[in-house]
């Protein structure tokens, strides 16, 4: 419950930003370094921007990047893991093999390579790290549809001469959406986290305020203005939290069964 | 090492050629995409540049062949072990990788040793007072751990331990100027050690104490726990001799897969405290468009996660002799 409260409220602040601060966040307002408190809540940072306002913009573009990317991965993921397990033999054989090199491949290099290379846009920021994301949906999602391929239920709808795509997309997929949903909600998470790691080695959209832009530029000042790194960095902290803790609780409500104490 | 043992390390290994191979080949193209060349990097450095120094640059690096030629002749000196030359550092790839590979390997193996230890005691510890207040402890510091950036537990710890206290050094491997030698070398490593370490450890640490702790909850399910309980053991024989034997397989599973993303995040963390291993050298050649040194590192990466998976395996096959080496 908690972890829903925390994640309504960054949502709010995230969809509210440009009503709350309408100016953009890399305007310089104040003198540079202003501690926390007085007409600007957070402080400034090294250049005088205004700390709430860039923390309050950065939520709409983790939360646009973490979404968008979780969503092409498990489509993706799904897609994969689904024909693999569906109609297993060659097709499994390759296509796992396919996941298993993107797996040994260090993914977060992976996701570093394909942004430079790519050139650091919000929608090439998306493609890296639904890239390195997918691969882990689906060793999932084939291991549901293995399980389901000899259950009698899919046995009928064979039997009866139902077409592939019909027994896939109407009579399996249902059944593994729980635990589509319940990965695909923690992938979240793990995508705010990479990508908050890419803005902060510099790899992020230079149009769009991101809190791991925040924390890298903010970092030659760690010194004398602690704020300026720590504000964002338990941004992201909380958020990362709440999804997960969101993540567990759908976890818990849609798979009772393997609720572990 | 058994005869059967061994057959089954050759075969992993055949098995995973074709994967490096694949590895190489994507990485080549991935990097051919990126605008702009070694030349013009070289170039722009040196301020300005004829048409005429170009092409000689071009040619001198062989980036001026069409694209499947310079995948061949780096797929002939990848099988060689020849990882190139590296126009920017002025020495060859595999030497420099070789000088940065010790530091990570400490810090990997420091972080692994860690995590893995820790974790496992940390989890059972939670797992055997279920629901007490030690078990919820724990769990919220894991819950918290494992929603925290690394990069940024890194400047903290930064600006709690070397910044306020002065306990520990903000960056680098050694005292270089101090020209320590002998022990007086090891413990200036060591103290360097400790933040990245604890930073990157702190993530893996919280993944491995949560997925522990589950795993004992599954193992006190079992019929053999109730059989040893049945035949009188005490309760700290049943944990510690047959519970935990059986809990740490999946955890040591997981530890197996996370390989390659612990390289990941050692970029990260070794960024932050400039530590000087192949992780700081992926980010600053990838910023210098130092293709060979990038192709080298992804290389080198991708065999390290292998031989590690393998012998993640072996050890697999060890505590649990009932898993067969095929």
């Amino acid at each position: 419950m908690a972890g829903l409260t925390i994640l309504l409220a960054v949502i709010a602040l995230a969809l509210l930003a440009p009503l709350l601060y309408p100016d953009s966040p890399f305007a310089l307002v104040a003198k540079p370094f202003e501690p926390p408190s007085g007409p600007h809540f957070f402080g400034t940072d090294q250049l005088g921007r205004d700390l709430t306002a860039e923390v309050v913009h950065g939520a709409r573009t983790s939360l646009l990047i973490g979404l968008l990317a979780t969503v092409i991965a498990v489509f993706v993921g799904a897609t994969i893991g689904g024909l693999a397990g569906y109609y297993g033999g060659r097709i499994d054989a390759l296509l796992m093999r396919f996941t298993e090199m993107f797996q040994t491949i260090p993914f977060f290099l992976f996701a570093i390579v394909l942004v430079t290379v790519l050139t650091p846009t919000i929608a090439n920021v998306i493609f890296a790290i639904s890239l390195v994301s997918w691969p882990p949906m689906a060793r999932l999602v084939r291991g549901e549809f293995l399980a389901m391929r000899s259950r009698e239920f899919v046995l009928a709808c064979v039997s009866m001469g139902m077409n592939d795509a019909r027994i896939i997309l109407m009579h399996i997929l249902p059944n593994t959406l729980s635990a589509i949903i319940v990965t695909g909600s923690l992938m979240v998470a793990t995508a705010i986290l990479i990508e908050s790691g890419l803005s902060f080695l510099g790899l992020s959209d230079p149009n769009t305020m991101s809190w791991g832009y925040i924390i890298g530029e903010g970092r030659t000042a760690l010194r004398t203005a602690w704020w300026v790194c720590t504000v964002p960095g338990v941004a992201i902290l909380v958020t990362v939290m709440a999804i997960n803790l969101v993540g567990e609780g759908l976890n818990d409500a849609l798979n009772p069964r393997l609720r572990t104490a | 090492m058994t005869a059967k043992g061994l057959r089954y390390v050759v075969r992993r290994l055949a098995l995973a050629i074709p994967t490096i191979l694949t590895i190489v080949v994507l990485n080549f193209g991935l990097v051919h995409l990126a605008p702009g060349d070694a030349a013009d990097v070289l170039a722009g450095e040196a301020g300005s540049a004829t048409p005429q120094y170009m092409a000689q640059l071009r040619q001198t690096f062989g980036l001026d062949q069409p694209l499947y030629v310079q995948l061949v002749v780096y797929l002939e000196r990848v099988l060689t072990l020849d990882l190139g030359y590296s126009f920017r550092h002025g020495m060859s790839v595999s030497a420099l990788i070789a000088t940065r590979l010790g530091p990570t390997l400490l810090l990997m193996l420091t972080v692994l040793l860690l995590s893995v230890g820790l974790g496992v005691l940390l989890g059972a510890i939670a797992a055997r007072n279920l629901n007490r207040w030690r078990d919820n402890l724990i769990s919220v510091l894991a819950v918290l751990a494992y929603a925290t950036p690394v990069f940024w537990a890194g400047l903290m710890l930064i600006v709690v331990f070397s910044v306020k206290l002065g306990w520990f050094p903000v960056s680098g491997m050694e005292e270089v100027a101090a020209f320590n030698e002998g022990w007086a070398r090891v413990l200036d490593i060591a103290r360097h050690l400790v933040l990245p370490a604890i930073t990157l450890t702190l993530f893996y640490l919280a993944l491995y104490t949560r997925l522990m702790r589950a795993s004992v909850l599954d193992q006190y399910a079992m019929d053999y726990v109730v059989t040893a309980r049945a035949k009188g053991l005490t309760e700290r024989q049943i944990a510690w001799r047959h519970v935990l034997r059986n809990a740490m397989l999946p955890v040591l599973t997981m530890a197996g897969v996370q390989v390659g993303a612990l390289l990941g995040g050692a970029v990260v963390v070794e960024t932050v405290f400039a530590w000087p291993g192949l992780g700081f050298l992926a980010y600053e050649s990838l910023f210098a468009r130092d293709i060979n040194l990038l192709l080298g590192i992804f290389f080198i990466s991708g065999c390290l996660v292998v031989v590690v998976n393998l012998a993640v395996d072996l050890l697999y096959s060890v505590l649990d002799p009932r898993i067969e080496l095929r």
